[in-house]
């Protein structure tokens, strides 16, 4: 069974000039133990439909969908109590701004430990001890006493290992990471991308990747889904995605890598799609 | 071949202001750097946030002066610190930053960004201007039609190739690329890429292109300069530079570069079951 399973999830924003659809019938499925990764750009509703089953969308959102079960439980009939009890704790989300993502007022110590207490019910001392051991588990020098620094005092890539500590503290069956290293340099993120690949196997936690970055979907995932304008282009795992891809945006997309350049011209999306009607036919899955 | 912009062994610190308690200090941005780019060619320089790549940036257009060290552009030495500015050298020189969100003026009508260096540098008549502004929107693919729109009705990508248009107003020799094409999507990236491309080409440009993304730097650059905490580690030929990395921090930068090859995700599925 799969750990996560959505099918055909729509989400639509009221807008003041009607509804707009951000995702439009993606379905995809994460099993145990599994890195997958979607891919896309700017816009084409890979943070929104993971935000969806966050349930961390603003009330303007509409979320349907003929499908949406965690661990065999349906999430679309969840009640907020329900959901809260799930959420941070069976499935745990990064995201990109990790010094945004802080609250600049507490210690990380604090909001560590307000996991464990909210979610775990541990004592003081017993938190205490496991937010060093979650500090060191994802690579800070000194935990015991970096529980006490506060965010500011603190690099953008420290910020980003107590964001996975604080995901990681309840031995999440999910984790999600909303472009976990764009905020990052590259050595930085090569240390991020190899914590979080070594988490998930230790732990044998599901991973979703979201990203836009092709480099970090070929150093990480097992299974791609590839967006755009909130439709699924395609779906394949990551070895035959970058040896042939069957739909055309994925053609495209690889080949604007300047990796792959040949001759003097980066091909851009738009010389794939000449006349712009050729992305709705092109969806294969 | 001429050169365009010669850099002998810049300094640049920066003096902290001593609180009640505590004694000032001083930080070194950028520890004597040198180096010199031939009209028409590209110079990449790489580095990690804070590595003093921007101070150095701000030191090239002439915004900044540097603590010691002799620049000069066209074989002309330029010490801003002494009054050397004048209009005809920023003329010379133009710079694009990395947020096209940041850097136009949200109150500002297209028309009248592109048309704001004109004024200052004075003598073009109003219809002249504005002849310019409309051939310049249509050299970086944008249209007539944009003149009288603001900077909010604009995509990211637009916003970018209308910074570069901007820039470019005064026919500068030299433009100062502070990551153009960080904040942008990849194939929005490859089109701001290929127009540059083709900029240089039209008006002999010479580049200094300042980013971190190594595999944008392989696409565009003729010449790389590695810079770690304010040195210059590595300079070279791309090809010299990419093909045999002489300084650690260099193979360290290659090694943690995301590769999106075939081959190398073979390699790593191979591990990954091997563990």
């Amino acid at each position: 069974m799969a750990l996560l399973e959505i099918e055909n999830l729509v989400v639509e924003f009221q807008t003041t000039t009607g509804m707009f659809r951000a995702v439009d019938g993606v379905s995809l499925k994460v099993h145990e133990r599994e890195v997958l990764a979607i891919v896309g750009e700017s816009g084409s509703g890979k943070s929104v439909s993971m935000l969806a089953v966050m349930g961390l969308l603003p009330w303007t959102a509409k979320v349907t969908a003929d499908k949406m079960t965690f661990n065999g439980r349906d999430l679309l009939k969840l009640s907020d109590a329900e959901r809260r009890k799930i959420v941070g704790k069976d499935i745990a989300m990064i995201f990109q701004e990790p010094i945004a993502s802080l609250n600049p007022c507490y210690t990380v110590g604090f909001q560590i430990e307000e996991v464990l207490r909210f979610h775990l019910g541990m004592g003081r001392s017993q938190r205490r001890a496991r937010a060093i051991e979650l500090l060191k588990a994802v690579g800070i020098p000194n935990p015991a006493e970096r529980l006490d620094s506060f965010p500011h005092q603190m690099s953008g890539g420290q910020c980003q290992r107590v964001m996975i500590a604080m995901a990681i503290a309840c031995n999440p069956k999910l984790l999600i990471a909303d472009e976990p290293t764009t905020a990052l340099d590259v050595t930085i993120q090569k240390q991020i991308l190899d914590l979080l690949v070594k988490l998930q196997d230790e732990h044998g936690m599901g991973m979703i990747m979201i990203t836009h970055n092709m480099g970090v979907v070929a150093e990480t995932a097992d299974r791609v889904v590839v967006q755009y304008k909130g439709r699924k282009m395609e779906e394949a795992d990551v070895l035959s995605l970058f040896e042939n891809p069957r739909s055309n945006y994925t053609k495209a997309l690889l080949s604007a890598l300047p990796d792959n350049a040949t001759g003097d011209r980066l091909p851009t999306i738009a010389d794939y799609f000449k006349d712009g009607s050729e992305i709705a036919g092109a969806a294969v899955s | 071949m001429s050169v365009v912009l010669e850099a002998r062994n810049i300094v640049r610190d920066y003096h902290l202001p001593g609180g009640l308690f505590s004694k000032g200090g001083v930080v070194h941005a950028v520890k004597g750097v040198s180096f010199s780019v031939e009209r028409g060619k590209t110079l990449a320089i790489v580095g990690e946030s804070g590595c003093g790549k921007s101070t150095l940036a701000r030191i090239l257009t002439l915004i900044d002066p540097a603590t010691s060290g002799d620049l000069f552009i066209r074989g002309k030495k330029v010490d801003i610190a002494k009054g050397d500015l004048t209009k005809e050298l920023r003329r010379e020189v133009q710079i694009v930053f990395q947020n096209p969100y940041g850097s136009l003026n949200p109150r500002q009508k297209i028309g009248d960004a592109l048309t704001a260096p004109l004024v200052i540098q004075g003598n073009v008549p109003a219809d002249e201007r504005r002849e310019r502004a409309m051939s310049m929107l249509k050299k970086v693919g944008l249209g007539e039609e944009h003149y009288n729109r603001y900077p909010h009705m604009f995509s990211g990508g637009q916003r970018q190739r209308i910074a570069i248009a901007r820039a470019l107003m005064l026919n500068p020799s030299l433009l100062v690329l502070d990551e153009p094409v960080s904040a942008l999507d990849l194939s929005v990236q490859a089109q701001v890429l290929n127009l540059l491309a083709d900029l240089q080409d039209e008006f002999n440009l010479t580049y200094v292109f300042i980013s971190h993304d190594l595999s944008v730097v392989r696409y565009i650059a003729d010449e790389v300069m590695v810079m770690y905490f304010g040195e210059a580690v590595e300079y070279g030929t791309r090809d010299e530079v990419f093909s045999d990395p002489k300084h650690d921090y260099t193979k360290t930068l290659f090694a943690a570069t995301p590769r999106a090859d075939p081959e190398s995700i073979k390699a790593r599925l191979a591990r990954k079951k091997a563990a």
